[in-house]
């Protein structure tokens, strides 16, 4: 038993001939970062969302605090719980408003009384800045809100393990720093965490390993000044050349 | 911690426009002048509705008036006297409709709704039923509703097995609810499959179980897309429930009926048809405004 909490061994995903994720191999140590960089279609997405067994993988282990979680065997359910997730476009309930989107699955899934529920998710919307915002619906609240309010939601299960799929993707570039800042006191708070991100400055800040995925391999891996200050593989500079031509770094 | 949630509420953003100095406005020469444009566009506007609503309804009145067979149309349909004279027997009669339309809009609710699950389930054990749904939605769909009431109604007695009933009502009704359900079925599948599939994602990344979340995320949205065109099938229901009066069943339709063969007038009809009007036009007009407030909600989505 290791202190890792996510380890991958040689995992591999396609989507019929298309091969997405190929030879993945990483481990997460508790309180730490890693944070997944490359371009679009590199397989960031793919591989956060196997990490949650929302996809299937075709080769390789993918355990959680030492237990295979790939197995078929496994209760999704359960792994799921120990997981939470953010996405690019929020995925908040539109039905419901902020605080009842906080406390559905304290409700449901850990069996909390409503008024625990609420007492819980009122205490991380006030640590948040959002708790004015409890009664509202998320089409009233502006997209960095509405991600914020999205990392609560999956803070509110008491995850073991964050995986943040390119949260600020969807948002223009003020409401950016609002949500990562967030996760930057998430970090600071001991969150373990793995993310996907396209922000270089903002992967710099709260990695602790930086892994380059290019066309489904990770070809690069270090510290965020090694991978992302002075990159060695050939195909990492051509990357963080554009990126930087872009005005992202 | 605490320092957490000052860096965040003080984050300009929040309240912008609260504080903005009020200022007085007038509106300008232009402005005026624009408003006087619209103003006189309006009246036109409305002089020009009401001349051609007044010329096309006034042509149609004239045409029906004048008419070789007007004043024997007005004696035969539109004989007041023997309209309420008859009325309180078709009230009783239409009694049964509302009371007909209530039941089978219960148990269409659930019929419909489990075949609706049935066939967007992807559970391997639902298989088999997941194919009888699809072929009785298909059959049910595409039969006139009068040949399923008579099919039900004269071919269940028929079969003279103990335990079923011969009452015409329960067998109208089953044939009512046979059919609509099909249709409710697709309406309620339609409505499930439009809620994004990143909704059930982030449910099930949240560690709930497919039925709930089927039944806290899913399902709420769904119902609320598929409102105006459940509200649109009650509306077609209650009026199809006259056509269970074919088998005997003295709804308001056979109560018309049989008073009309008894005078050879048809004013009973008439009577018969205001009542159904009397709830069917309130219901279409709050359909109609479900439906806006749906649309002014998915706008209001859009822009968020």
């Amino acid at each position: 038993m290791s202190a890792h909490v996510l380890s991958l061994v040689g995992v591999r995903k396609s989507f019929g001939s298309e091969v997405v994720l190929e030879d993945i191999s990483f481990n997460v140590p508790v309180h730490t970062a890693t944070v997944f960089i490359g371009a679009s279609g590199s397989g960031k997405s793919t591989l956060l969302r196997c990490i949650n067994l929302l996809d299937g993988i075709d080769d390789g282990v993918i355990s959680l605090d030492g237990q295979s979680i790939s197995d078929p065997r496994v209760n999704t359910d359960e792994i799921r719980r120990k997981l939470g997730m953010v996405f690019q476009s929020f995925n908040l309930f539109p039905h419901m408003t902020v605080m009842e989107n906080v406390t559905l699955a304290p409700i449901r899934v850990q069996g909390l009384t409503k008024s625990d529920a609420e007492e819980q998710a009122a205490e991380l919307l006030k640590r948040f800045g959002l708790l004015d915002k409890a009664k509202s619906y998320p089409d009233r609240l502006s997209g960095g809100q509405q991600q914020r309010v999205a990392i609560i939601r999956s803070l509110a299960v008491r995850p073991r393990l964050l995986l943040l799929d390119e949260i600020t993707s969807a948002l223009d570039p003020v409401l950016v720093n609002e949500v990562l800042s967030t996760v930057r006191d998430l970090k600071r708070d001991g969150m373990t965490m793995v993310l996907a991100t396209h922000e270089m400055g903002f992967a710099k800040q709260v990695a602790d390993e930086v892994c380059f995925l290019h066309k489904g391999r990770i070809v690069e891996w270090g510290s965020p000044e090694q991978v992302i200050d002075s990159p060695r593989d050939p195909r990492t500079q051509d990357f963080l050349k554009r990126v930087h031509e872009a005005g992202r770094l | 911690m605490s320092s957490l949630n000052e860096g965040a509420t003080s984050r300009p953003g929040s309240s912008g426009f609260e504080n903005r100095a009020f200022v007085a406005w007038e509106p300008s020469a232009l402005e005026l002048e624009r408003r006087a444009i619209r103003r006189k566009q309006n009246h036109r506007n409305v002089i020009i509705a009401s001349l051609s609503s007044v010329l096309v309804l006034g042509t149609l009145l004239v045409v029906a008036i004048t008419s070789p067979g007007w004043k024997s149309l007005t004696d035969t349909f539109f004989k007041w006297a023997y309209g309420f004279e008859v009325l309180p027997k078709i009230i009783l009669g239409f009694t049964t409709n509302i009371l007909l339309t209530i039941i089978a809009a219960t148990c269409v609710a659930i019929f419909g709704m489990a075949i609706a699950l049935t066939r967007t389930s992807r559970s391997p054990a639902l298989t088999p039923f997941r194919i009888l749904a699809t072929i009785y939605v298909d059959i049910f769909r595409g039969i006139p509703m009068l040949l399923i009431i008579l099919l039900v109604g004269f071919g269940i007695p028929a079969l003279r097995l103990r335990g079923l009933t011969n009452n015409v009502l329960i067998l109208g009704t089953t044939a009512v609810v046979i059919t609509y359900s099909a249709y409710v079925a697709e309406v309620l599948r339609s409505g499930i499959l439009t809620v994004h599939p990143s909704q059930r994602a982030a449910a099930r990344s949240l560690g709930l179980s497919n039925f709930q979340t089927l039944r806290h995320v899913v399902l709420p949205q769904a119902l609320r897309r598929v409102t105006p065109p459940l509200l649109n099938d009650l509306v077609s229901l209650i009026k199809d429930t006259g056509l269970v009066s074919i088998l005997g069943v003295t709804d308001a339709v056979r109560a018309a009926q049989i008073s009309s063969s008894r005078s050879f007038n048809y004013t009973p009809y008439v009577m018969a048809a205001i009542l159904f009007l009397m709830v069917t036009i309130p219901l279409t007009r709050f359909t109609d405004r479900t439906m806006r407030h749906a649309i002014e909600r998915q706008n209001a989505q859009g822009m968020a």
